[in-house]
């Protein structure tokens, strides 16, 4: 098993036609990924290297039944584009698209909640979701990433694939990988991944990749404490980032005390959960973890 | 995005909240014109991005015209922890009755806004939030219906507003929800919100931020910001479209991706150096985007050594190395050290390249804690072995 994309996601794609999202869409296929399809407004009719493309999502949806959108248009119309994927029944939306206004996160978010609760978004601003070996949704190099027994999940995408490396090279590999974006609104929170990994056979262990501002990072470590039976170990990235400045995720701002990385490391700590310093250590404490618990199944 | 003090009240009388009449001005001479025309006593107050103002000096009361030029004097050019004051704001001095406080923020938490009351304004309010949390009135609203009328009515009830002004304060709260949702804003904060002798309820100071993505709906904010006091290797990075934080130290930091160059500060740190900067090169950089960051990182003098952290996913490291030798043919480097580490997407060529290129002073690394061990040293002026 893993977690959200697998052999069973048929994936279709707004923003298929721009030059970003069709070669990540091609991508996608290219690793193993079921692309049935794509929705961008006026090219319907169109295909791009064999797949699809609808005017509307309702029409995507009746004709080749997505249960995955990936989301790749230009900021401002992005909100729209998740909340008519999910208008369409689809059950998963990834959004990828960057820099999508606060407010309209908090407008998807809600509505999502109000009127389409089958409907799981997970971003924006994230790299997407990558199953090793089964589906790969988004724009996670899948070349580093082997099929095994790690599920990861952060709110960076670089700083993923630096931890994930590290965790290949000491020969492990990973059930999913999870980018939950690092926007202040998203639509997935690490709780929600976590419930997912702790439910999933195949996952051991997950690795938490966390970064300054907000507090999804202390909320984890509640639920974990209380709700989780495998291991977590954790990262936080901005212990040296001034106060109030802006590290390039707009959720990643700190003001004050709250929301810096030590006091995120802290809580984590404080509920029982081993937070590496650097991404090396992270990886150490996780292949450390996972030596530890196959030679006690033995 | 924040917004100076006069910035903010500007939005809020578009929107129909009572401020002073005022004026933003830049000289001496233009203070006392200001002043002479709105009128005596005036306040003189200093417009920067940081709080405290009062007690540093940059705010004060002028009874005539020779206290308004003295005051202008003394608080133009005047530096409130590193913050110069180059704009004042002039505006006729209110009588106060009662000092109230009221907000409204993005909850990142309940992913709802929240609509912040209470009657102790005037102070800092997470020491009201500490010393009388009873006093604090927080109350979520609905984003998709907006705050209504009627629960502006009863924030102001519960909150213990006056009587006679609870639909006064009320108008206030829903105008200052209306600054906050329709400019696109992540906080709007009125601290004090005054009650005047009077009866009036008026926004005695303004804490706006607004969210840099949503500056394209709203065209005629886009001027706004205290750009004067900017950074100016930020000012031109943003003008570049590259995200830069310029901060204290004299390693020059660029890497892909903000949480790895997030990382990469902290390991840099803990490696016992110091960042000079803050340079995510973003998804995708090509040779000609790599060599605009050098240049942005160079231009800080405090720079001593240069480390590249890239982990390519989208970003291809060939690219990386070309931008980088680019740099070293077009730029003068002065001579400092560059260490570089490349995984990822085409590092096998871009090392490749780099080891052919043969450029001064550009030390490969293997790994981001090798590398930043290296930097440290190099920073320091100690030699670094040739890497194995």
């Amino acid at each position: 098993m893993s977690v959200l994309v697998d052999e069973t996601t048929r994936l279709c794609v707004a923003g298929v036609t721009g030059k970003e999202g069709a070669f990540h869409t091609l991508n996608n296929r290219r690793y193993g990924t079921n692309v049935v399809g794509g929705v961008t407004p006026g090219k319907g009719g169109q295909d791009v290297e064999g797949i699809p493309v609808f005017d509307t999502w309702e029409q995507a949806a009746k004709e080749c039944e997505p249960n995955t959108a990936m989301i790749f248009v230009p900021p401002r119309f992005a909100a729209d584009a998740i909340l008519e994927a999910a208008a369409a029944g689809v059950e998963l939306v990834v959004a990828i698209t960057e820099g999508i206004p606060a407010h309209d996160e908090l407008r998807v978010y809600n509505t999502l909640r109000r009127d389409h609760r089958g409907t799981r978004l997970v971003g924006p601003n994230c790299p997407g979701i990558l199953s090793p070996g089964k589906a790969n949704v988004g724009i996670i190099p899948a070349s580093f990433f082997e099929q095994g027994n790690v599920g990861v999940v952060s709110r960076s995408g670089t700083l993923t694939y630096q931890i994930g490396n590290e965790i290949a090279q000491a020969g492990f590999g990973c059930s999913s990988i999870v980018g939950i974006g690092g926007d202040p609104v998203p639509g997935s929170s690490f709780v929600d991944i976590l419930e997912l990994f702790e439910g999933d056979a195949q996952t051991e262990l997950v690795v938490l990749s966390g970064e300054i501002g907000g507090s999804a990072e202390e909320e984890a470590a509640e639920y974990i404490d209380a709700s989780m039976s495998k291991p977590v170990i954790a990262y936080i990235a901005g212990f040296t980032a001034p106060a109030g400045k802006q590290m390039g995720h707009a959720g990643a701002i700190v003001s004050g005390s709250a929301g810096t990385a030590k006091a995120k490391a802290q809580a984590l700590e404080a509920h029982g959960v081993r937070v590496g310093r650097t991404p090396t250590e992270v990886a150490r404490l996780a292949v450390e973890a996972l030596s530890g618990a196959s030679s006690s199944a033995s | 995005m924040d917004l100076l003090e006069y910035q903010g009240k500007q939005l809020f009388a578009k929107h129909g909240l009572s401020v002073s009449a005022g004026s933003a001005v830049t000289s001496v001479e233009d203070a006392v014109a200001a002043a002479n025309e709105i009128g005596y006593p005036v306040v003189v107050k200093a417009q920067v991005l940081i709080g405290g103002r009062g007690k540093a000096g940059g705010v004060k009361l002028a009874d005539d015209e020779a206290q308004a030029r003295e005051h202008a004097q003394s608080i133009l050019g005047l530096d409130i922890r590193g913050h110069i004051v180059r704009t004042l704001w002039i505006e006729h001095a209110s009588d106060i009755a009662s000092e109230y406080y009221a907000s409204v923020l993005l909850d990142r938490q309940a992913k709802q806004p929240l609509v912040i009351f209470s009657v102790e304004g005037g102070v800092e309010i997470e020491e009201v939030a500490a010393s009388h949390p009873e006093k604090l009135i927080r109350r979520h609203v609905d984003s998709l219906a907006g705050l209504s009328r009627r629960e502006a009515i009863e924030i102001a009830t519960e909150g213990g507003a006056d009587e006679d002004v609870i639909e006064g304060v009320a108008d206030a709260l829903v105008a200052l929800y209306e600054v906050w949702s329709e400019e696109d804003a992540t906080l709007a904060e009125i601290n004090p919100l005054i009650v005047t002798p009077a009866r009036e309820v008026k926004a005695l100071d303004a804490k706006v931020s607004l969210d840099g993505n949503a500056l394209y709906r709203h065209p005629e904010n886009q001027g706004l910001s205290d750009s004067a006091n900017e950074d100016p290797i930020e000012r031109r990075a943003k003008e570049e479209g590259v995200q830069y934080v310029a901060l204290e130290g004299d390693i020059g930091i660029l890497g892909n991706g903000a949480g790895l160059v997030m990382s990469t500060l902290d390991v840099v740190a803990q490696a016992g150096g110091r960042p000079a900067n803050f340079l995510d090169a973003g998804g995708g950089s090509d040779a000609a985007k790599i060599k605009q960051a050098v240049e942005l990182i160079l231009a800080n003098e405090s720079v001593k050594a240069v480390l590249f952290n890239i982990f390519g996913g989208i970003t291809r490291c060939d690219e990386v190395a070309k931008g980088l030798i680019a740099a070293f043919s077009d730029l003068d480097t002065q001579g400092i050290p560059f260490v570089v580490r490349l995984d990822g997407t085409n590092d096998v060529q871009g090392r490749e390249l780099l080891a052919q290129a043969k450029l001064p002073g550009v030390h490969p690394a293997k790994t981001m804690n090798e590398a930043a061990e290296m930097v440290v040293a190099l920073a320091a002026g100690k030699p670094v072995g040739a890497p194995a």
